[in-house]
């Protein structure tokens, strides 16, 4: 198991390391002086010239990246223009909010992706199959822009059911900063006025991030278990005159759960790249508001550091559900320690 | 009658498959009474597996029974509700299947899986200790060395006899009057097959179970069991004593089957039976062996023949011995 | 068929004949390809069957602003006064240029670059290759397309670039696993023996067994890309004002929710529509090549 664990590990490193020279090389070759869009057009010429000394801009390109990548591994991404800050202190600020976020879709989208894709699994070609079928045609095509756009609209203004802005109604007392994640932070803090304002707050954005992941899901649940159902452990299962309710919640639903964990390590990679936009539009003070508003203003150090930082967090999500498959299914252990 | 464990009469089934519909069973008549060792042979496709998993119902969705009784202990299967049937799964009959890898759920251990089995295999409740003795003990039972390791292994982790040695301990639980073997062995290496088939015969001597012996190798067959019958294409066209059937043989199918066998005695080359099984969606109307045989007469094409006994239990459907 | 000069011999046109069938008996599928149909027509008549043309240039009629649908403007008018219809079927155009540029940028090369890599398994060729890959798929694609788009000046062209820079590997990976497991057949290792020319082997033999797969891939990705697309001038990049795109119109409408909802709701129905229907026209080439294979 280690082993490959640790097989992953480096070929993680291999590709950042790949990654970082590609975005890198990217900002610097953008056209137009990277320090004057940083600043602006109304600065004097000798702020943008101090800037671009600063940002090692005048050094050739592999000068420059070895001075970045040796200070990224201290820890120090470099400055933000917008924010004024360093961008390590910005990530730590608003990246758990962005996990609280990609967490939250992620448990909608597990318990509904198993009823849902248990149930039509079961009753394949039934009434309710044929329904979400047509209903995750939807799921699927629909962007999430369009679903949070709608969602504004029918749950912010037409019913007033949920908040659409922010994470909190102004007005209630923040619990103080343990994890960086509200729900959890006032868990701990005992503040039970903020975790269930916040609950209110954030059902829409993960709602909305979860729609295509349930859609996807379920489909592969139910696929699983359609193929599943007619495998001869099955029927063998059946002839020892083991329970059909057992059969299903235990013996066909293990290895009919496998393809669609598989595909949860991505779908939690595209969540976060999801939430550049869901935030934006919810106002969700996370990552990816804060990426996405660096990359509109043309902020370079941000941008690299977006992109890094998220490439990390979608590799260690990778590794942990390649473990969590691992367990599931024993035939992959078995392979892997053939090879 | 009631000495009859299972007794199928005119059983009718279909499978619903994309192109249409395949007509497999076409009035299937089987007897079956407690103690007796049968085997059942045939080629690929005659419908030997669908019969046998037709006692117990334990068939894909796609089947349709439309026609027929399937009596055990003198009541209808086919009209018992599902709790009966349970019953019938967990204490008195079961199925060795015919792949021992399809058979075993690839994501449990065998401690898991047969923990379960035993579980059902009873209406008393076991303790934990007792659970794992038992399993220990009917793994022993199918000669399986270590027994503990194999519990907790995976299938993936075993050799495929000894997966077919579990399948047959797993069946060995759940069985106490019957047991059906569907071609066991059939994916292994022959010399493990052999194994398998002679430790089958032991715990049928040992236990005094019945057994019903399904296989496409004549050879197999003739060493454990005391009557054969022989399908072909959803038919039990033939049945008799092995000795009988093995020395007598009287329908054109068999007949031209024990021809194919090649002889260590010589002989020549073995002649192939010409022609092949009928296309289940458009059936040949009347006797479905009709097409292939060389004494077809024109009613073979007509009539399906009914059962004819020609004494000393030797029974078959053929016009020619009407 | 013999009109157009195209020849086919019998078993060709059977083929033919049973594929359409088949797809022609899912309604899903016969929906979609209608679908796609309109959504095509729409894009390609519109400078001559839009009713409002001046719409999608800067242009102002402050006297119908903000009106909502009517018999003479069917979707609304935005707060421009232009008439949200035309701009529509304008945008299905430039969304629709953009999804042909990236699909011809990136199937091509990508499945060529999975072909070598896969052909010369071993090599320094593929681990460069597939590492190439490795690295543009260690990030959501949104986000990098966001960056690079970002990174860009916001035109038509550079949003295309954007999204062809990070969609060619997943033709490469699937070509590279069907390279692979083709390699190895019997036909292939003959034709080496012979001492074909590798190139030979690779297009004439490997190759066009690809098709069936790749051909399913593209016509399922072009909902993808036009969900990017969306997205990218969605959030203001890409595509810019006053050049109506289907994101851009969303994301200025969606400022004058709820009280003026036909401005973003309808080009958001437009994004849903498109996409479904290539959705749907992709699941039934699927279905119809996949019963095929058997």
């Amino acid at each position: 198991m280690w082993s490959f664990i640790l097989k992953r590990l480096f070929s993680s490193i291999f590709v950042l390391f790949g990654l970082s020279i590609l975005i890198f090389t990217l900002t610097r070759l953008v056209p137009g002086d990277v320090a004057r869009l940083a600043l602006g057009p109304q600065a004097p010429q000798w702020a943008v010239d101090a800037y671009r000394e600063k940002l090692h801009l005048n050094e050739p390109l592999p000068v420059q990246y070895w001075i970045w990548i040796t200070n990224a591994l201290h820890g120090d991404l470099g400055e933000s223009v917008t924010s004024r800050r360093p961008v390590i202190d910005d990530f730590v600020q608003y990246f758990p909010a962005t996990l609280e976020l990609v967490f939250f879709s992620t448990i909608i989208t597990i318990s509904l992706s198993l009823i849902i894709g248990a149930y039509t699994g079961r009753k394949a070609n039934g009434l309710a199959d044929n329904m979400f079928r047509v209903l995750s045609y939807f799921g699927i095509a629909v962007p999430a822009f369009v679903w949070a756009i709608i969602s504004l609209f029918l749950f912010g203004f037409v019913w007033k059911l949920f908040p659409i802005f922010g994470q909190l109604d102004a007005g209630i007392i923040r619990p103080p900063v343990v994890t960086g994640m509200m729900l959890i932070d006032s868990v701990i803090a005992g503040n039970w006025t903020a975790f269930v304002n916040h609950l209110q707050h954030i059902i829409l954005p993960s709602s909305m991030l979860s729609i295509a992941r349930i859609a996807q899901d379920s489909k592969l649940l139910r696929s699983g278990m359609v193929e599943n159902l007619n495998k001869d452990y099955i029927l063998a299962a059946t002839s020892y005159g083991i329970p059909d309710q057992r059969i299903t919640l235990r013996y066909l639903l293990k290895p009919s759960l496998i393809p669609m964990v598989s595909v949860m390590g991505m779908e939690i990679a595209t969540s976060i790249g999801g939430s550049f936009i869901i935030e934006r539009v919810f106002d969700w003070p996370g990552f990816g508001k804060y990426g996405m508003q660096a990359m509109l203003m043309k902020d370079v150090n941000p941008i690299v550091a977006s992109v890094m930082l998220i490439g990390a967090s979608c590799a260690f999500f990778n590794i942990i559900v390649d473990v969590i498959v691992a367990y599931l299914d024993p035939r992959i252990r078995v392979m892997e320690r053939a090879t | 009658m009631s000495e009859n464990l299972i007794e199928i009469d005119d059983l009718h089934l279909n499978y619903k498959i994309y192109e249409g519909t395949l007509k497999v069973l076409n009035g299937v008549q089987f007897k079956f009474r407690k103690g007796e060792k049968i085997g059942l042979i045939g080629e690929s496709g005659s419908g030997k597996t669908t019969t046998m998993r037709a006692i117990t119902k334990i068939l894909a969705r796609n089947a349709e029974i439309t026609k027929g009784s399937i009596l055990f202990k003198g009541k209808d299967v086919l009209k018992m509700p599902e709790k009966e049937i349970q019953k019938i799964r967990r204490e008195h009959i079961s199925m060795i299947f015919q792949d021992p890898t399809a058979s075993l759920n690839p994501v449990f251990t065998v401690k898991d899986q047969l923990f379960d089995v035993i579980k059902y295999s009873s209406a008393e409740k076991l303790t934990k200790n007792e659970t794992k003795e038992r399993a220990i003990n009917v793994l022993k039972s199918v000669a399986l060395a270590d027994p503990e390791r194999i519990l907790e292994s995976y299938p993936i982790m075993l050799s495929g006899g000894m997966r077919q040695r579990i399948c047959i301990a797993f069946a060995l639980v759940s069985a106490s009057e019957l047991l059906i073997a569907d071609e066991p062995g059939t994916s292994l290496d022959v010399t493990i097959e052999d194994q398998i088939l002679r430790l089958l015969g032991k715990l049928v001597e040992d236990r005094g179970t019945s057994i019903i012996l399904i296989s496409h190798a004549l050879g197999a067959v003739k060493g454990l069991v005391d009557k054969v019958y022989v399908m072909y294409a959803g038919n039990m066209i033939e049945g008799a004593t092995t000795e009988e059937l093995f020395s007598e043989p009287l329908h054109p199918y068999t007949v031209g089957l024990f021809k194919t066998v090649p002889k260590i005695t010589g002989g020549g080359i073995p002649e192939a039976i010409k022609g092949r099984i009928p296309d289940y969606i458009n059936p040949p109307e009347g006797c479905r062996f009709a097409p292939r045989c060389e004494h077809v007469m024109p009613i073979c094409k007509k009539e399906m023949p009914g059962v004819t006994s020609v004494g000393k239990g030797h029974e078959l459907m053929c016009f020619l011995f009407k | 068929m013999k009109s157009i000069g195209i020849h086919l011999d019998e078993y060709q046109r059977e083929s033919i004949k049973k594929s359409w069938s088949k797809f022609s008996g899912n309604y899903l599928s016969v929906i979609g390809l209608s679908s796609v149909i309109f959504v095509l027509f729409v894009a390609i008549t519109s400078p001559w069957i839009a009713p409002y043309k001046q719409s999608w240039q800067p242009f102002v009629d402050f006297a119908h602003a903000n009106s909502p649908p009517s018999w003479d403007h069917l979707f609304g008018t935005d707060i421009y006064g232009r008439d949200i219809l035309s701009r529509i079927m304008y945008a299905l155009r430039y969304d629709l240029l953009i999804v042909v540029g990236c699909l011809s940028l990136d199937v091509v090369p990508g499945t060529i670059l999975g072909l070598l890599a896969g052909y010369f398994k071993g090599s320094w060729l593929d681990t460069v290759i597939m590492r190439a890959t490795d690295i543009v798929l260690a990030i959501p694609a949104i986000v990098l397309a966001l960056a690079i788009a970002a990174l860009l000046p916001p035109t038509m062209f550079n949003s295309m670039m954007a999204i062809a820079s990070i969609w060619w590997p997943w033709y490469s990976r699937l070509s590279y696993g069907l390279t692979t497991s083709i390699r190895n057949e019997y036909f292939v290792q003959a034709a080496e023996l012979m001492g074909e020319n590798p190139i030979r082997i690779m297009f004439l033999e490997i190759l066009p067994n690809f098709l069936s797969p790749i051909l399913t891939k593209v016509s399922l990705d072009v909902g993808w890309v036009i969900l990017w697309t969306s997205t990218l001038s969605f959030v203001g990049l890409g595509v810019q004002e006053p050049t109506p795109a289907l994101g851009n119109m969303v994301a200025a409408g969606s400022r004058y929710m709820p009280d003026y909802w036909w401005m973003a709701i309808f080009p958001a129905l437009a994004i849903a529509l498109t996409i479904m229907s290539f959705n749907l026209l992709g699941d039934g080439i699927r279905d119809m090549l996949a019963v095929e294979e058997l």
